[in-house]
């Protein structure tokens, strides 16, 4: 498995890794091109009078890549991966959101969270058990999940920690909020799989269990099951990614994403929680007089602008301001945008489709006079929550209780142009 | 089929109510007072007896009790489900050192792995320190947790009497059980964590909702 192999070399140097990684991306490829004649051609404009060499010579032949990957012109459009971590098994890597599109993350952007590592799966030796408080325990391959009825969706996965309370540092869109993205999801409602198995009277809580390394472990309750939950085995089309949990994960629309339980192998349908260390120990919420919140699982409605946004830099005149909003809660009803500081506010255009519990892009035209200011985005969904300023949060839970933080994000915009993080000190 | 059921509505449910009536639910953990999910008691009923009569596509094949308990792994907050065998505080110290400590340091005291010891009596402090001491309240969990996914590198590799034995370390670390102490089933879920009483139920929205703009 060589996503396992890189990972382990990039223990030593994350840096040497991204290296290598692309090195294997372009050995796939059919061009392995001089880097400094690359450079010279991207300099030199296909521009009237010259005709662009590539209209001279047939391009490649169809088929000679089986299994297409982006242009090499966009090689640096990649997960963003935290450099100098002490290990690489229980770790997260986030969506490059500002340079996205659309509401769709392209399946190998999608943010990573692992505990125990990617296992590599062979889907026909893989088994999912369902037992406790059913009927009839049942054992199911791959191939007979599949029989049953299939839905497909469209929904947002969020990472609970996205960001930490006191990790609003980050100088881009995806250092801040990119452990977030949206895909379109196929599989088989677990309604109807726990309706095969037959729910015992006393049920409440179902226990899934990943089988990865960490045999991740999260209860979720049964009125969850058995409303809008998911067993999914595609994304965006093509089967699961091992990242995202191939060849079966759970996927609960708007609850914190660790509860979508990877690589699913177990399903233990319960009258009580497990109260695992990873509902307990971990994604609990810290409050200032010391108490923890246990069972958060809503992730509630939030936005960000994703361009302009930190890094990037804008010239005067028209810039369309754009970005992404969603709510675990439901439907994005209305996303403003202000662009002098939070004094007034704009509602935004919404692009269709507004889906429930997916991501909803916003857009909001705008010319820029090149005066410095700072441009907020603050959504509201359908229950009528409007997305709290960093303040109003920190006043109710502190800044210790590290998960669920869905603060507005202001973007400082420098005279010159530049875009920063507003949370940092000019 | 399926789809002629009404469907149920944004089925939420607290965990007080889900709990309603659950073997072993102690007070003061989840009062349900302040909580917005909706669905009652009742209504889950309904919705679990709808599941019970569900449609068979007769797809999958039965389970047996032997291949449930090969597989099997979940220890509930009790301890009810702890399997036989015991370990000791000194078996343990050996073990840690031999297999935990390369990563969570000779006293638990963290490296590449996370701190394990330390930090009772700071979670309403300015500077919380959350670790098993600390923070963990139920004892059975460190079980469930270490059997399951530690050491890091070789998850599901300790006997029963191993994991017992080391969990009774994490806990002498921690001033938790004494120094000539022997961890078995009962022994184990015995143990009174310092912050059991610590968790409360989910009350989001907690922050004050403006006027939806217009
Ligand atoms: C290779 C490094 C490594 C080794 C060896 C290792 N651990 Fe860990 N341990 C970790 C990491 C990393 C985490 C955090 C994992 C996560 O959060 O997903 C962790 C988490 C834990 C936790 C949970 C801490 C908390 O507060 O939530 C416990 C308990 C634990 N380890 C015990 C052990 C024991 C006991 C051993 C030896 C049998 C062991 N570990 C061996 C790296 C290691």
């Amino acid at each position: 498995m060589s996503d396992a192999r890189t990972d382990r070399d990039g223990l030593a140097s994350p840096q040497r890794r991204h290296v290598l990684g692309r090195g294997l991306a372009l050995v796939g490829g059919a061009v392995v091109g001089n880097a400094a004649a690359e450079k010279a051609a991207a300099e030199s404009a296909a521009a009237p009078p010259d005709v662009p060499e590539w209209m001279k010579a047939p391009g490649a032949d169809v088929g000679s890549e089986p299994y297409g990957s982006p242009s090499r012109f966009e090689r640096d459009l990649i997960r963003n991966i935290p450099k100098s971590l002490p290990q690489y098994t229980s770790a997260s890597s986030r969506t490059p959101l500002q340079d996205l599109d659309g509401i769709i993350t392209p399946n190998g952007l999608f943010y990573e969270r692992h505990h125990g590592g990617i296992p590599e799966i062979d889907p026909d030796r893989h088994r999912l058990m369902i037992h406790g408080l059913v009927e009839r325990p049942l054992i199911l391959t791959m191939a007979e999940i599949r029989r049953f009825p299939s839905e497909s969706q469209i929904y947002f996965l969020e990472c609970s920690g996205n960001p930490g309370f006191e990790a609003m540092t980050g100088r881009t869109a995806s250092d801040l909020v990119g452990l977030v993205s949206c895909a379109e999801w196929t599989g088989v409602r677990l309604r109807t799989v726990l309706e095969e198995a037959g729910l015992k009277p006393e049920a409440r809580w179902v226990v899934a269990e990943g089988a990865d390394a960490a045999a991740m472990t999260r209860s979720i309750p049964l009125a969850k099951c058995l409303d809008d939950a998911m067993l999914v085995y595609s994304q965006n089309g093509e089967r699961l990614r091992p990242q995202q949990g191939y060849p079966l994960r759970v996927l609960l629309p708007g609850f914190e994403g660790n509860m979508s339980v990877k690589w699913l192998r177990r399903l233990n349908v319960t009258a009580e929680p497990a109260h695992s260390r990873e509902e307990t120990s971990k994604y609990t919420d810290l409050m200032p007089d010391g108490t923890a919140r246990q069972f958060t699982f809503m992730m509630e409605a939030k936005s960000i602008i994703t361009r302009p946004s930190g890094t990037q830099r804008i010239a005067r005149g028209f810039n369309e301001i754009t970005g992404i909003a969603w709510s675990g809660r439901g439907r994005i009803a209305q996303v403003e945008v202000s662009v002098d500081d939070g004094q007034s506010w704009t509602v935004a255009q919404l692009q269709a489709p507004v889906l429930t519990r997916a991501l909803t892009r916003f857009r909001l035209p705008w010319t820029w006079e090149g005066a410095p200011t700072t441009i907020l985005s603050r959504a509201t969904d359908e229950t009528g929550y409007v997305q709290p300023h960093f303040a109003e949060l920190t006043a109710v839970r502190g800044v210790k209780s590290f998960y669920h933080n869905n603060a507005i994000i202001p973007w400082r915009i420098t005279a010159s142009g530049e875009v920063t993080n507003g949370f940092l000190k000019a | 089929m399926a789809s002629s059921r009404p469907r149920a509505r944004s089925a939420e449910v607290d965990s007080a109510s889900a709990r309603e009536g659950a073997p072993g639910r102690r007070p003061g953990f989840a009062v349900g007072h302040g909580s917005r999910w909706v669905l009652a008691a009742a209504a889950l009923a309904a919705l679990a007896a709808a599941a019970q009569a569900g449609p068979r596509y007769g797809l999958g094949r039965p389970a047996t009790q032997a291949e449930i308990a090969a597989w099997d792994i979940d220890i509930d907050r009790d301890g009810r489900k702890l399997p036989p065998g015991s370990g000791s505080v000194a078996q343990g110290r050996t073990l840690f050192a031999a297999q935990c400590a390369g990563c969570h340091g000779a006293k638990g005291e963290g490296g590449s792995g996370e701190r394990l010891v330390g930090g009772q009596g700071s979670l309403a402090s300015g500077k919380p320190l959350k670790t098993v001491g600390s923070f963990w309240p139920y004892a059975p969990t460190l079980f469930d947790y270490i059997r399951r996914a530690m050491p890091l590198n070789a998850p599901q590799s300790l006997t029963s009497e191993e994991v017992y034995a080391v969990s009774a370390y994490v806990l002498n670390l921690n001033g938790l059980v004494p120094d000539d102490t022997v961890l078995d089933a009962a022994a184990l879920a015995a143990v009174r964590m310092p912050n059991r009483d610590g968790f409360r139920p989910d009350p989001r929205p907690d922050v004050p909702l403006r006027a939806r703009p217009e």
